[in-house]
């Protein structure tokens, strides 16, 4: 009986130390996310953000709760929302194509505008944005968030209608195209043969995607008990397989187990869809591959208003064509009242959703500083989570900023570079609560 | 992923059972609770015997929850990866094992009712 009332006890303390703790880290987060919270500044300004994606949309959220009179308006042409974390796991067949589709309005606050239209042009001079129905927004300040492009016609004999047959998958394009990859991927799974895992040379979102694309059909292939039936290739233009050093060796380790094929140094130009022969550029000129699955990732480039408007770099990443941004502040540094935030901003590093979530509050911070006349202190270092999913049940919580130092949310805890069972629960089950906490400014 | 606040972790487990699954669990976890609390109110002692047997569930409890853990996330024990997976294993057994002892003991105790012993 003692035993008993003591184990409820403990279980109790626990608990209660749980919820302790939890506030405490809830406090600890308040502190860190930004200013002090305190009164809305009163403006009038008209405040202009491009695209309701991840980074509008938070954006929206929080702004809102900061400024008292502000005129906000998001223009966005796609009524949909895409959770874009959940597209591997949709062409994997661990989740059905609706998981990652909602309605952008769900997420937007009551006393913002959405014009559901593309932008046709914007004038960083006069300080206007014209929509392609005709509508010309002045603005006070403007948040460049349209995300970005991707050129599938840079790869030759290949259109987005060839997805999910004779072999070909292309998970990035939507949650439609990633569930017709997993029709190609399995039967690939089934018949076994030749797979080849592309990336294109230009910086893309979520440089983990795919990697976890190939580990995930390798397991499939095991646990199809048919791994022996297929040779996995990844190809990509890069000399490394991830752009922080010690998780490029960890992934070669792990490729190394697998048994999973690289080819370094060759770019995907063109595919023949039906003799299955995929073509690369190397250093040594066009080489032809045979292949029964392809994953084709195509090139990635901001929307071509944006790179009109001249806002892009203009020597860096020219063929890009990425917002010329502060890399800490997320300010244009030729225009003040504009910030780029997201896949479109020309940072080192940072396409994925928890690099928006670290980016947003510091635009926030950065904007209703500038409305309220004080210095923002907000500096956002490159921050970027990638669970890289390893196989179904394991993945590894690899977090790191613009240094390449590895930055793990719970040292001494989860370990960044073990494929750990936690990890994986925090890809498949936690990131969506968390990226929806976000997306309403909450997190 | 540093937010572990009590709202975020609410919306985690939401997530990952579906509201209605993790809401139904919490109100069915809570009339155990209650339940548990009432009987041994009502009865001023704690009963050894049903306790003894409470105990042979648990078990069952351990393994019932961690199965029930596997299923909803796509996993199996062979991922268990590192100490923290094990951790995190032990936690969600020791939770299941509880909860089924409290169960069977309430329903032991609730039909014991007329002839309390111990």
């Amino acid at each position: 009986m003692m035993g008993h009332w003591m184990m409820a006890s403990r279980f109790e303390t626990t608990r209660r130390a749980f919820l302790a703790r939890a506030a405490a880290g809830s406090l600890a987060v308040a502190l860190h996310t930004g200013p002090v919270r305190a009164q809305p500044v009163q403006t009038s300004a008209r405040i202009v953000i491009i695209g309701a994606g991840a980074a509008g949309t938070a954006l929206a959220n929080r702004l809102v709760r900061r400024l008292d009179g502000a005129q906000i308006t998001l223009i966005d042409p796609r009524g949909q929302h895409l959770y874009q974390p959940g597209l591997t796991l949709v062409a994997a067949g661990l989740r059905p194509a609706d998981y990652v589709v909602s309605q952008t309005s769900d997420w937007l606050p009551d006393g913002v505008t959405l014009i559901p239209q593309a932008v046709a042009g914007l004038d960083p001079e006069t300080r206007v944005v014209e929509t392609e129905d005709g509508q010309s927004l002045p603005y006070d300040y403007l948040v460049l968030a349209p995300g970005l492009v991707l050129d599938h016609d840079a790869i030759d004999g290949f259109s987005l209608d060839m997805v999910g047959q004779n072999g070909i998958g292309a998970l990035y394009a939507g949650p439609d195209h990633a569930a017709r990859t997993w029709t190609a991927a399995s039967q690939f799974i089934e018949e076994g043969g030749r797979g080849l895992f592309t990336r294109p040379a230009t910086e893309i979102k979520c440089a983990g995607a795919p990697l976890k694309h190939t580990f995930l059909i390798e397991d499939r292939l095991q646990r199809a008990g048919n791994r022996a039936a297929a040779e996995i290739v990844y190809a990509a233009p890069q000399a490394s397989l991830f752009g922080v050093p010690i998780v490029a060796e960890r992934v070669r380790m792990l490729f190394g187990d697998r048994g999973i094929g690289t080819q370094m140094g060759r770019t995907l130009t063109a595919i023949d869809a039906s003799a299955k022969i995929a073509t690369f550029e190397t250093d040594d000129g066009p080489e032809d591959e045979q292949y029964d699955y392809i994953h084709i990732i195509p090139p990635q480039r901001a929307p071509e208003f944006i790179r009109q408007s001249g806002l892009s770099w203009e020597d860096r990443w020219t063929d890009q064509g990425w917002v010329d941004v502060d890399q800490y502040t997320l300010r244009h540094n030729r225009y003040d009242e504009i910030w780029a935030v997201g896949d479109v901003a020309g940072v080192p590093k940072g396409k994925t959703a928890a690099s928006v979530k670290w980016q947003v509050p510091v635009v926030e911070d950065q904007m209703v500083s500038a409305i309220g006349g004080r210095e923002a202190t907000e500096r956002y270092n490159g921050y970027t989570s990638c669970p890289l999913i390893t196989r179904i049940g394991r993945a590894m919580l690899i977090e790191f900023d613009y240094d390449n130092n590895l930055t793990p949310s719970f040292p001494g805890l989860i370990a960044p570079l073990e494929e750990l069972w936690i990890s994986w629960l925090m890809k498949e089950v936690a990131l969506k609560a968390t990226y929806n906490a976000m997306l309403r400014g909450r997190a | 992923m540093k937010d572990l606040t009590f709202g975020t972790m609410i919306a985690v487990f939401e997530e990952m059972f579906a509201p209605w699954l993790f809401w139904g669990m919490v109100v069915l976890a809570l009339l155990i609770t209650v339940a548990w609390l009432y009987v041994l109110v009502r009865d001023r002692a704690f009963g050894m015997r049903q306790f003894l047997i409470a105990q042979l569930f648990m078990p069952i409890g351990a393994i019932a929850a961690v199965w029930f853990v596997m299923v909803m996330t796509d996993s199996r024990l062979a991922d268990i990866g590192g100490p923290v997976d094990v951790i995190v294993l032990l936690a969600i057994a020791a939770l299941g094992a509880v909860g089924m002892g409290m169960l069977v003991y309430v329903i032991e105790r609730l039909g014991f009712r007329g002839h309390q012993s111990s």
